[in-house]
């Protein structure tokens, strides 16, 4: 292993880290468009970082070191998340440490720690917010691996860098219907995981019917920044294996060159534009579900991702 | 494996397609939006008609490709989109119990079709044979849609859909079924459509509701 691949895997993840934001304004920014607004300027989510990281940290008295702990854990995990999927190129020698379960497994280490920290406190607000994440978490989560499984059985492993590999590989350009269904349900876990539209409102931290913003409604100052930080990231990385999974075109492979790097970059971003875009008329053309009506939602991309799999084997391909 | 030719790659997908529109509709609520999925899965069987015509060069699929589209996709949505209207029944919202085990239910039917399907599609000569498990699940699922809905409105478009997946199965493993069947089919179809309008204003006369569950209540007056 050369130190090249280390350094394009540090810089793989800085990168995530650095454009996470700014993808999370692109949505925002679309949003406001699709509804008629004037939109906040793109850098606005920067903006808030640096307003969040120079206040001062304002604590509960009864907070525990959990609480204070928890921001770090939160972000620290996304970071690992980041490092592991291969958004840019598939030679990432910290991708051999964890394969694509592990991932959901990194997730759920994210949620465990951000749903404690909401109960520390011991407000109804947190509390409740806790309860709801677990739940959608739970429905999520089969969901999530199920679509994975689809996408191993096609590309015969269950590392992500090697699917992009295999995937790639084909001489011929295949079309998977199992894949396509697996991409309908990526799709809703991805809603749903993130706290988008058509499960959770994440423009406001207003309702009753809040799930993400009633979590994290104690926190202020570095520590809100980095929950936020870790949030925008969560839903870049979600992105990322979606790329991974359905549309790996672009992505650098094994031994590349520098120009075949950058212009995997460019794909990315090209790509995330585009994701902005379909999230963005997405969750402005769906209204918010009923609370109960969520695990339907998430039992409707269970069912596809399982399908997805059934189909596979009717078909192979 | 020899490689699968582009057109038989687009219509397996298609297929996928209209086994997805088949759950949608199952967990559809608004007669609205059930009608448009409706539409959409005629479209798809449309198209892949067209595409299974051009790679077996057969022109009789090319008719029947056109009545699919003439019927399916233009005379009929019309007409029940117009009933519809005259119903009143636009924004209906029907109660459905249990979302989660209708799909679970739906699921376990797919795997009971798939299995039911192997056996036939490997005596089958087409190319797009693997796909009868799909369409037989696409039937199943419109027979369960059918059993589980309690509007009369909703029951036909499940008749219809049911239909929809009888015509895939045709198309797919044995090249469509000979024309005198298939327009006299059209025609079935075409007049059932007729009759359950007709129907649907009676019932509606007696009841002052399409709910069906009220037609069991019948003995006791």
């Amino acid at each position: 292993m050369s130190v090249i691949a280390y350094v394009w895997q540090a810089s793989e993840c800085l990168l995530a880290i650095a454009i996470a934001p700014l993808f999370a304004g692109w949505v925002g920014q679309c949003r406001a468009w699709l509804q008629n607004r004037s939109a906040p300027p793109l850098w606005q989510p920067y903006l808030v970082l640096r307003k969040l990281f120079h206040k001062d940290v304002a604590l509960a008295t009864n907070a525990s070191w959990l609480f204070r702990l928890t921001p770090y854990v939160v972000f620290s995990t996304m970071v690992v998340a980041a490092a592991i999927i291969p958004s840019v190129t598939t030679d990432l020698p910290l991708a051999r440490v964890a394969d694509a379960i592990a991932l959901v497994g990194i997730f759920a280490t994210g949620r465990v720690f951000i749903s404690l920290a909401a109960m520390d406190i011991g407000t109804a607000f947190g509390s409740m917010g806790a309860r709801r994440e677990m739940m959608i978490g739970f429905l999520a989560e089969p969901a999530l691996l199920m679509v994975l499984f689809s996408a191993f059985m096609t590309h015969g492993s269950t590392a992500l860098p090697e699917m992009v590999e295999g995937f790639l590989s084909q001489q011929h350009f295949v079309l998977h219907p199992s894949l396509f269904f697996a991409g309908v349900a990526f799709v809703m876990v991805l809603l749903a995981e993130n706290a988008r539209l058509p499960v959770d409102n994440p423009s406001t931290h207003l309702e009753l019917t809040m799930i993400h913003e009633a979590m994290i409604l104690e926190y202020s100052a570095r520590h809100l920044a980095l929950l936020e930080w870790a949030s925008w990231l969560k839903l870049l990385n979600y992105a990322c294996i979606g790329f991974a999974l359905f549309m790996p075109w672009g992505i650098a492979r094994h031994g590349a060159g520098p120009a075949l790097l950058a212009l995997a970059i460019g794909a990315l971003l090209l790509k995330l534009v585009v994701a902005g875009v379909a999230l963005a008329l997405f969750e402005t053309l769906s209204a918010k579900l009923r609370l109960f009506r969520a695990p339907e939602f998430l039992t409707m991309a269970f069912l596809l991702a399982v399908l997805g799999l059934l189909v596979y084997l009717l078909l192979g391909a | 494996m020899p490689p699968l030719t582009i057109t038989t790659q687009v219509v397996q997908m298609l297929a996928g397609a209209l086994l997805l529109i088949s759950f949608a509709m199952l967990a559809e609520r608004r007669s609205r939006r059930l009608l448009i999925l409706l539409v959409w899965q005629g479209v798809v069987l449309v198209t892949s008609t067209v595409l299974v015509a051009t790679s077996a060069h057969l022109t009789h699929l090319y008719y029947s490709a056109g009545l699919t589209l003439l019927l399916k996709v233009c005379v009929l949505p019309f007409i029940l989109f117009r009933l519809m209207r005259k119903l009143g029944i636009e924004r209906d919202n029907e109660p459905l119990v249990n979302v989660p085990t209708l799909m679970l239910v739906g699921l376990c039917l797919v795997i009971f079709a798939f299995g039911l399907a192997q056996p036939v599609s490997a005596l089958a000569t087409t190319v797009l044979r693997k796909t009868l498990g799909i369409a037989i699940a696409v039937i199943l699922l419109s027979f369960l849609m059918i059993l589980a809905r309690r509007k009369a409105f909703t029951q036909v478009i499940g008749f219809l859909s049911l239909e929809n997946g009888l015509f895939f199965a045709a198309t797919t493993t044995t090249y469509g079924m000979p024309m005198v069947v298939e327009l006299g089919m059209a025609l079935d179809l075409l007049v059932a459509v007729f009759i359950f309008g007709i129907f649907f204003f009676h019932i509606r006369e007696q009841f002052d509701s399409l709910d069906l569950d009220q037609l069991e209540s019948l003995k006791e007056d």
